[in-house]
């Protein structure tokens, strides 16, 4: 059988059905919102078009998801084989993280019967960032699929579908790694269009892609690391430092590079002198640089990188900062000019929170039910 | 520094020498077009009666905004799903004086400009903003929209409106009265906001004329006798006379973001009259240049595909390899998957 294995236990547990009673608060206001429209539920207006439905759910949570795109990168183009312990529960994670995003955007659309539209090339504008995400984004939640597809199979004892999909399997995991890096650096890129709305420290124009791109990834490790610890700790296996230890030297390299080209960006253009504003927007800046330099001093050393906890700290903090930068982009420290504010209503924050429940309940079933994580023999 | 700088500072060289490698300039603005029309405003000629506003709503089949139950006038304070142009008071200190700065007053326009290198169309995914390749207008299509408000968050102006109230809510703005149905341009007839100004305030034309009558009046000496256009820049007949105030020596639109078809002028700095600083590169620009620089037309994505795909498959026959010591690789053997995610 495969090295892989389902975890033993009930399903139903009492975070389970907590989980439950958000998820169903979370599903109500998403009725009223297809019932009396996105004003009825959010806050978003002229001025702030976007909330945190396509900010979190969709910017900040495919980003969260990137776990197994990380890792595909450095197990499959890099051959480091001996990761692969680490990537079914990545993959499930990102199936789900990315299949919630597409909800997100789904539900955020304000002409959602007519979603198809984005598939019609007659419809088409090559121009448009926004069509690359769309279509990248959907792809590659049917490439994830794919690549998580085995371990459904495997489940099923289907061998023979099992070992036909093995044969072309390698073709969806090279596009498992191109079309993140495509949609994740434009998702970034979607800030320039917004021009002067957005504040100078986050408008990075020409650069957009390049530090979108870098933070999915760091996020992408961030979230392996966090994942395999918490799966560590809840259901009683051995923790896999030793691998995550590992990699750590990858997010040194990543975020060494992003804060490289970051601080160069501000200061060539000249516009450093907006972190020590002590403003709101410069206090976020400087907020979110403390996030991304924590964990580099702390995996900076190997003891630390040794030691699972401390690991998992720096990764957490990753993933905030991740998370900040996007934030303090696309809503904190965006200014559509006098006369607009944003922040989003209790109703609107608990659709966000009723996904993000739904997607740790089916992760919780999936991982029951299906072999997604190592063996322990061989962990 | 403040904000405004850092927007000069783009428009010039230091992002482009940054850049280097050339995506910055990887697209000009584009070229306004041959006879592109638009609508001058004025502000020093406005008198704030808002004929423009009520003639805007009628012709576009548009509610009137109620202040309490009185319905004598409109009360649109701003742009939205149901008012595509409001005119705005500016007032500063005792408010004394029309058009100065300080202790006076103004009226200003919030409309649609018409970009002339438009981030909504750029932004749009589904080609349901576009621009007319003759007349320059923006125009919108609901039947293709999927209501991504992308176009919203990159309106400079804040100009596009999605009906947020609605369950089936489209977005909303100035097509220039030329949409399916009302077709005033179409018609060879003014748009309604520039048909009902008493004083030619908003005045329509194209690009071009109303750019040089633009220029005539900044010219102008104040005080000295100018001859007004009404209705239409090339209206010769239709005129009034009146002493040129002192106008800021500014076209609004002429340049930013790559120019507006709708041009803007008055006594009082027009940022002040809720008009953003903006730089004369166009963020369209920006972006498609970034984005076909990266993709080449799908050609890059290609590539990188195929190399992808090779690297996978070498890696996933013999994933072992890296792995010397076999810690932690797969047992080889008969049930060993090989190739699985
Ligand atoms: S003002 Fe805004 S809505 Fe009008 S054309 Fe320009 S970008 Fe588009
Ligand atoms: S909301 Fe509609 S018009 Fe605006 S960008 Fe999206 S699809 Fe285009
Ligand atoms: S051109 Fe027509 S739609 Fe546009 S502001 Fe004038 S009256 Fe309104």
């Amino acid at each position: 059988m495969s090295e892989h294995q389902p975890v033993e236990g009930k399903i139903l547990t009492l975070p389970f059905m907590f989980l439950g009673v958000l998820a169903a608060i979370g599903l109500y206001f998403l009725g009223v919102r297809f019932a009396d429209g996105l004003g009825a539920v959010a806050n978003i207006n002229s001025g702030y078009p976007w909330g945190i439905w396509v900010v979190y759910d969709v910017v900040v949570g495919t980003a969260l998801a990137c776990g197994g795109y990380a890792l595909a990168f450095v197990i499959y183009v890099f051959n480091k084989g001996k990761y692969h312990p680490l990537i079914r529960p990545a993959i499930l994670a990102s199936l789900f993280g990315y299949a919630l995003g597409g909800f997100g955007a789904f539900f955020d659309m304000g002409r959602y019967w007519q979603f198809y539209n984005i598939a019609m090339p007659s419809n088409w504008n090559f121009n448009s960032v926004m069509l690359e995400v769309g279509l990248c984004v959907i792809t590659y939640i049917f490439v994830l699929f794919i690549e998580f597809a085995p371990a459904v199979l495997e489940r099923m004892g289907a061998k023979n579908m099992l070992r036909w999909l093995n044969k072309v399997l390698f073709f969806f995991i090279a596009l498992g790694v191109l079309l993140p890096t495509m949609h994740q650096s434009s998702l970034g890129s979607l800030l320039i269009i917004m021009g002067a709305k957005v504040h100078p420290l986050w408008q990075s124009l020409q650069w957009q892609p390049l530090m979108a791109l870098l933070t999915a990834l760091t996020m992408g490790f961030s979230i392996v690391i966090f994942e395999a610890s918490f799966a560590a700790v809840g259901f009683n296996r051995r923790p896999e430092t030793p691998l995550l230890a590992r990699l750590s030297k990858a997010i040194i390299a990543l975020i060494s590079v992003f804060l490289l080209v970051r601080v160069l960006e501000l200061a060539l253009n000249g516009k450093l002198g907006f972190a020590f504003a002590g403003d709101l927007a410069g206090n976020m800046f400087l907020l979110e640089m403390a996030l991304f330099i924590f964990p580099l001093v702390v995996m900076l050393s190997r003891g630390n990188r040794d030691n699972g906890r401390l690991l998992l700290f720096a990764a957490v903090s990753l993933l905030f900062a991740g998370a900040l930068y996007r934030f303090n982009a696309f809503l904190i420290a965006f200014n559509p000019g006098p006369g607009y504010s944003y922040f989003p209503s209790v109703p609107e924050i608990m659709v966000t929170v009723g996904i993000v429940a739904i997607e740790i309940m089916a992760y919780l079933v999936f991982v029951k039910k299906l072999p997604v994580l190592h063996s322990a023999e061989h962990a | 520094m403040k904000r405004r700088d850092f927007l000069k500072a783009t428009a010039g060289g230091a992002t482009a020498a940054l850049c280097g490698a050339g995506i910055a300039e990887a697209r000009e603005n584009k070229p306004p077009l041959e006879n592109a029309i638009g609508i001058l405003y004025d502000a020093t000629l406005c008198v704030g009666c808002k004929a423009c506003v009520r003639a805007c709503k009628e012709i576009n089949g548009l509610p009137p905004t109620l202040m309490g139950e009185d319905v004598q006038y409109d009360a649109s304070r701003g742009v939205s799903g149901t008012t595509y142009n409001v005119i705005k008071v500016y007032k500063n200190g005792t408010s004394e004086a029309k058009d100065k700065e300080i202790d006076g007053f103004s009226f200003a326009k919030k409309s649609c400009m018409h970009c002339v290198d438009p981030a909504c169309v750029s932004g749009c995914p589904v080609s349901a903003l576009t621009k007319n390749p003759v007349t320059g207008i923006v125009q919108y299509n609901a039947d293709t929209c999927i209501g991504c408000r992308n176009c919203m968050v990159g309106c400079p102006f804040s100009i596009p409106q999605y009906e947020y109230h609605d369950a089936k809510g489209q977005i909303q703005k100035c097509l220039f009265c030329n949409q399916a149905g009302v077709e005033r341009i179409s018609q060879g007839l003014l748009p309604g906001c520039a048909d009902v100004c008493p004083t030619g305030a908003t005045l329509f034309g194209t690009r071009k004329e109303l750019l040089a009558e633009a220029k005539k009046r900044l010219a102008a000496k104040p005080g000295e006798t100018y001859i007004y256009p009404r209705g239409r820049a090339s209206d010769e007949l239709h005129t009034h006379e009146k002493d040129a105030p002192a106008y800021q020596q500014h076209i609004y639109g002429e340049h930013e973001v790559g120019g507006t078809q709708v041009m803007h002028i008055a006594g009082v700095p027009l940022n002040k009259l809720g008009m953003p600083e903006l730089p004369d590169r166009s963020y369209a620009s920006i972006a498609e240049g970034v984005q076909h620089t990266l993709y080449k037309g799908m050609i890059a994505p290609a590539i990188a595909l195929a190399g992808l795909a090779y690297v996978v498959k070498r890696n996933t026959s013999n994933s072992d390899q890296d792995d010397p010591d076999g810690q932690n690789s797969r047992r080889p053997g008969p049930n060993n998957d090989r190739g699985e995610p």
